[in-house]
């Protein structure tokens, strides 16, 4: 079953009828992903792409039992996407968007505390069982099915992480994309343990940025719960400090969020970490064989 | 997006937040006139000229052509006015925070000097305002220590910063405004004047989608009234695509050019002092390609993340922006391609490379993932100086004998 999204996942995607939401519900149905319907106000009643387009969050989930829900809607109205999604009993909100303003997301993280659901993102690749449900815009076919879970803020140091993997033998269960900005909805920690917990993943690939605690938190919580190896590698450790490298949540600001310093936790937390992201892949091997 | 101190006030008083009046001016003979309307026309002879540019610790720092001269300071007489507006306009500062090379002095404000006598003692507080990331709510973090490094604050006496969190979809309360007033040790009119100061302010901060609002010093003057004589803002960058206006307050004289220029092209470039180039798909992956060629023996000369649409215009202009920076030795393109498909990029490389000429310096092209190896033997038999790669450790092989030669 692996984590948060499978075979019997039911997804939807906000902005369906948009360029992006268009480009990648064709990937995912093609991949095969249960893609049941969309969302676009003002378009409910049509089909697009062969499947129902609603109005609002609340009918889709009514008429298509929908309970995954990936939000391909602009920056300036994704969080009211996702307090939608969340209003509308969506259980799993996967959001895509990157530019989301920060004060939209301190709104829309406070409104879905207290619902039943789950957000992971915004800014970031979405989520990937393989062999079984892909609700994001990774390259699939990277993704070759086997018992490797993969948390990571980066897009494509998420795909160079896998691909290194299945080039060492191995391959991936769920690999979990949590997005690079300052306030996201799941927390590395938390992936992590949805990982730790899941009995078709064997080992963990842990894979951070420069800015915030998040890593720290992870391997802090990995000290006492490190039932499978963990491999770790931080980006940025070339970083100037103050400035920001491409995504929003990945900026120094202090002497705890540097490379150097979430290495050091992590390796004393008990995280293999690797200096170099092209040891990734074999260092997870390595560590299996033991 | 950071903006000048007088920008900041500009918009500080919309939010009828009390700031130190001034006025902004590019020539020596605006600054006498400000000073005229200022100070003299309100009966004194003192004011203060502060350079303006995007970096603290201008009151400390020097001016490189005028090494006597501060940043901030304090003028008696028009005299003094005109000396000290020659020296910093058009100028270089140096501070802690501008590095060896310093900024050029665009503007100057002519401000009005607040440090007043009267019937209480003058006080010198600070405050912030900014997001903290593991409680996701904003915080106000403020102390009695006014007008000095608040780091240096936070790390030898951690007990005088105090923070106030305001609660997700809130206003700041009122007894929040009230703890703050009490314990930078107010009472009477600075206490009711400071209460209005912090809730005003907090308006500002949330409506103006700012990153981080810092007043320092937060001034208390001697006949207890309070003010922001300096103000740090920066903006949300993603926000400005509901603030119009706020947009149009971007100076790029303050940005490295390269910077602007690759913005243009939808680049995210970060110019770095390194000696090999990278230009890569994704910022994480931009990051971990910095770290490996750090690895391999060499120091990264930039950030440049060309985003999801790697194509002959994006790598063209990737290459244009890398090369005009005389310390590159090597170029790495890392692209891991997804969506994007690795033979498309590899034409684009050949396009853009062909098109440049007489490129000296060895470049190193790692196409991985969709269509990587038709993008080799592309690159192969294009029969052009560029040496290809399909694993990472490949091709932090090949940055290693680039920088080694």
């Amino acid at each position: 079953m692996a984590v948060l999204v499978n075979k019997n996942s039911k997804v939807i995607v906000q902005g369906f009828t948009g360029t992006e939401g268009t480009f990648h519900a064709t990937q995912m149905i093609e991949y095969g992903t249960n893609v049941v319907g969309g969302v676009t106000p003002g378009k409910g009643g049509t089909l697009h792409l062969d499947r129902p387009v609603f109005n609002t969050v609340k009918n889709a989930v009514d008429t298509t039992g929908a309970d995954v829900s990936i939000i391909f809607v602009p920056p300036a109205f994704a969080a009211d996407a996702i307090m939608e999604a969340a209003d509308g009993g969506i259980k799993v909100i996967i959001c895509i968007t990157e530019g989301i303003p920060v004060q939209d997301m301190v709104k829309a993280r406070a409104f879905i505390e207290n619902k039943d659901c789950r957000l992971i993102g915004p800014n970031c690749p979405g989520i990937i069982t393989a062999g079984e449900a892909k609700v994001g815009i990774m390259p699939g076919f990277i993704f070759k099915k086997g018992r490797i879970g993969v948390v990571s803020k980066s897009g494509t140091l998420t795909y160079e992480a896998a691909d290194q993997a299945v080039k060492a033998g191995l391959g991936i269960s769920t690999a979990i994309g949590i997005g690079g900005d300052p306030i996201i909805g799941t927390t590395t920690k938390e992936a992590v343990e949805l990982l730790m917990n899941d009995p078709e993943t064997d080992g963990i690939i842990m894979i951070g940025e420069i800015g915030g605690s998040l890593e720290a938190e992870a391997a802090n919580w990995l000290k006492d719960n490190m039932r499978k190896p963990v491999v770790g590698f931080i980006a940025g450790q070339t970083a100037p400090p103050g400035r920001r490298m491409g995504h929003a949540g990945a900026i120094i600001g202090g002497a705890d969020d540097t490379a150097a310093a979430k290495m050091k936790i992590m390796a004393e937390c008990g995280i293999h970490v690797v200096a170099s992201p092209a040891d990734i892949g074999k260092t997870m091997a390595a560590v299996l064989k033991k | 997006m950071n903006l000048h101190e007088y920008q900041a006030k500009e918009l500080l008083k919309r939010f009828n937040v009390p700031t130190q009046e001034g006025i902004a001016v590019d020539k020596v003979d605006n600054a006498l006139n400000a000073y005229k309307q200022l100070a003299v026309d309100n009966g004194t002879k003192f004011a203060v000229v502060k350079a303006q540019i995007h970096a603290g610790g201008r009151g400390k720092g020097t001016m490189k052509e005028v090494p006597e001269q501060h940043g901030v300071q304090v003028v008696k007489s028009a005299e003094d006015v005109e000396r000290v507006a020659k020296n910093i306009l058009g100028n270089t500062l140096v501070t802690i925070q501008t590095g060896a090379v310093g900024k050029v002095v665009h503007k100057i404000l002519v401000a009005k000097d607040m440090y007043y006598d009267g019937p209480s003692e003058r006080k010198e507080f600070y405050l912030s305002i900014l997001l903290d990331r593991a409680k996701k709510q904003n915080v106000i973090m403020y102390s009695t220590e006014g007008g000095m490094d608040i780091e240096e604050v936070a790390h030898s006496t951690p007990e005088k910063i105090f923070k106030e969190w305001v609660a997700p979809n809130m206003q700041l309360q009122g007894y929040q405004a009230r703890n703050i007033a009490f314990n930078l040790g107010l009472s009477g009119d600075a206490f009711k004047n400071m209460v209005k100061f912090v809730t005003n302010l907090y308006n500002a901060y949330v409506t103006l989608d700012c990153s981080i609002l810092e007043i320092n010093p937060l001034f208390k003057s001697a006949d207890d009234k309070i003010f922001a004589v300096d103000c740090k803002m920066n903006l949300d960058e993603n926000a400005l695509i509901r603030h119009n206006d706020l947009a149009d307050l971007r100076d790029k004289l303050e940005e490295d050019p390269t910077e602007v220029e690759a913005g243009e092209y939808n680049l995210n470039y970060v110019k770095l002092d390194g000696n090999v180039g990278c230009m890569v798909n994704g910022a994480g992956l931009a990051m971990a390609t910095m770290d490996m060629i750090k690895l391999a023996g060499g120091e990264p000369a930039n950030f440049l993340d060309v985003g999801g649409s790697a194509n002959a215009q994006t790598v063209e202009a990737g290459f244009r922006i890398i090369l005009k920076d005389p310390n590159v030795k090597a170029i790495l393109i890392n692209i891991f391609g997804g969506i994007v498909r690795c033979d498309r990029v590899a034409a684009g490389v050949i396009e853009a490379y062909k098109k440049l000429g007489n490129i000296s310096i060895p470049i190193i092209v790692r196409l991985q993932g969709t269509n990587a190896e038709e993008a080799k033997k592309l690159i192969v038999e294009s029969g052009l100086e560029v040496q290809s790669a399909i694993l990472l450790s490949e091709a932090a092989d090949l940055v290693q004998k680039a920088v080694m030669a």
